[in-house]
């Protein structure tokens, strides 16, 4: 009897403590710098293209295979008279989030620094109704990036 | 009235009960056939392989930072400990030095790591023994924590992908030894509310006490490890048995308990607790600034002919890690070793002659991860 009391004396001492939960959809938790959501593409602002030059780096790299990345001639190229030093530039890039493992090896092996993991919300809230729409395009890994609302963590 | 059916002519026959695999109380999709004659078990067939996936043979088609991704997904409660296994036999097979601080974050990390699994554990099992809700809740709330500050570390909360062979991925931040002791402090708390909760509540005891025994010799015999054998007495811990990493560096006593039942398994995992708590405070205080990674490491890492067996003390016992390369940047053959197979044979022979009730907490002792039972 009294191991029991013992326990229903333990249920009650954590009423005096402060919750640990925390309404989920009405409240986000602050999320530490380096949370890695799924991978996304930089945009460089100072010039107005992508960090990436469609080097096939991270394709190569990615042991789920989810990538898939071509590379073009850069139109904004200096020798076309443009202000960009990139001679190549990526053409269309696309990474399925439904095969990603989140494993980071992506961001390590890039040279440009130009693919980052999502560290905000907008990159773990990604459900959709149907598979296929998983399946990122250029344009939508670029948005963030694009819009200023990433600041991303690129381990050394 | 009553009837006494021994010597009737009444023909009586053993129900066959199919438990699983989708069942909440088989810890995953795990799925076992008891023949039971009213309410006692007199055989019991398990059946494993829903969860396999082929993460030794994806292994071999991948290169050895590549492997770690999958290495994580086969012991998903401790990822850490399974990753460490891993690198280290590559680290063994390469010659590759791994510089101190590494190892010290590594032993913090692989220690937490054993919290989290055991406090999951004490959730789960809680859950088995009927105490609903309370101590599960309690064992979450502890767990996380602690997967936050992997969070704030790795980036991710189960699949790490942290250490890499020499070293570690990047380094910690710099807050790190704060948030640890901050994270222990907690942790503290929480053995001492589970001890309260169970370890003296007679219903608890009544339950565990002298269900599912195995001996020690059986044990071994089984070829058990990790704490559900040290609860049968065997004085088994790699750490002690075989140091790795800087484990001879620290002092600790192995836990055991004689019993060998279900409430032995509880509480040598409950002290283990405390146990991890006191060993990451020694390992605070002997890290020191320093590298991460050794100085010239290869960008692809290509290894030598050769093989090796590397084991490592897992939350659940022995994770080994049998690595054959032929030369390359890919292993020929890589063959998990997982402890929570080996443990899960030894089921049949804790089960028969106990209730079909307690057939299920003695699963939950065990406390198996389906994912490292088939990989």
């Amino acid at each position: 009897m009294r191991g029991i009391l013992k326990s229903l004396a333990t249920t009650l001492s954590t009423f005096s403590r402060r919750p640990v939960t925390r309404l989920y959809p009405e409240g986000h938790r602050d999320l530490p710098e380096r949370d890695r959501a799924f991978p996304v593409l930089l945009w460089d602002k100072d010039i107005d293209e992508p960090f990436c030059t469609g080097c096939h780096a991270c394709e190569r790299a990615c042991p789920v295979e989810c990538m898939t990345v071509t590379m073009t001639d850069n139109p904004n190229h200096t020798t076309n008279d443009g202000n960009s030093k990139r001679r190549k530039i990526v053409d269309k890039f696309y990474i399925d989030y439904a095969r990603c493992m989140r494993c980071n090896i992506c961001v390590e092996v890039c040279n440009f620094e130009a693919i980052a993991m999502n560290n905000t919300w907008q990159g773990h809230e990604t459900s959709v109704y149907d598979r296929a729409d998983l399946v990122m395009d250029l344009p939508q890994l670029l948005v963030q990036s694009k819009a200023k609302q990433l600041e991303e963590w690129v381990p050394e | 009235m009553v009837v006494d059916t021994s010597a009737t002519e009444f023909e009586t026959q053993d129900l066959l009960l199919n438990v699983g695999p989708q069942h909440p109380s088989t810890h995953g999709v795990f799925r076992m056939v008891l023949e039971i004659d009213g309410e006692l078990v007199k055989d019991l067939v398990p059946y494993i392989g829903y969860l396999h996936r082929g993460a030794e043979k994806l292994c071999e088609n991948n290169d050895f930072r590549q492997g770690i991704g999958y290495m994580d997904r086969t012991e998903y409660l401790a990822a850490h400990n399974a990753e460490l296994s891993y690198v280290m036999a590559v680290e063994a097979l390469a010659e590759i030095e791994v510089p101190e601080r590494a190892q010290w974050i590594r032993m913090i990390l692989c220690e937490l790591n054993r919290i989290s699994s055991h406090f999951m554990f004490l959730g789960a099992f809680g859950v088995d023994v009927g105490v609903f809700g309370t101590p599960f809740i309690y064992g979450w709330r502890e767990r996380e924590r602690i997967i936050d500050l992997f969070e704030e570390i790795s980036g991710d909360r189960m699949m790490f992908a942290y250490f890499r062979a020499g070293g570690l991925a990047w380094e910690v931040p710099l807050n790190f030894p704060e948030r640890v002791r901050e994270v222990l402090e907690s942790a503290r708390q929480g053995v001492k509310d589970f001890d309260g909760l169970l370890t003296q509540n007679e219903i608890f005891i009544a339950r565990t006490k002298n269900v599912g025994v195995i001996t020690a010799d059986d044990a071994i015999e089984m070829g058990m490890s990790g704490p559900t054998i040290r609860a049968s007495g065997v004085p088994l811990d790699l750490r002690k048995t075989e140091p790795y990493l800087q484990y001879d560096q620290i002092s600790f006593e192995t836990i055991t308990a004689d019993g060998g039942d279900v409430f032995d398994r509880y509480l040598v995992r409950l002290q283990e607790i405390s146990q991890s708590i006191d060993l990451i405070e020694q390992c605070l205080e002997r890290l020191e600034d320093g590298p991460i990674m050794p100085e010239k490491m290869p960008r692809m890492l290509r290894l030598p002919e050769g093989e090796v067996y590397i084991r490592t003390e897992a939350p659940r016992g022995e994770y080994g890690i049998y690595m054959v390369s032929k030369g390359g940047n890919k292993p020929h053959r890589l063959k998990v070793r997982s402890a929570c197979l080996s443990n899960l044979q030894a089921l049949k022979q804790m089960c028969v002659g106990q209730y079909v009730a307690d057939a299920i907490i003695v699963l939950g002792s065990i406390d198996i991860v389906l994912s490292e039972v088939d990989r």
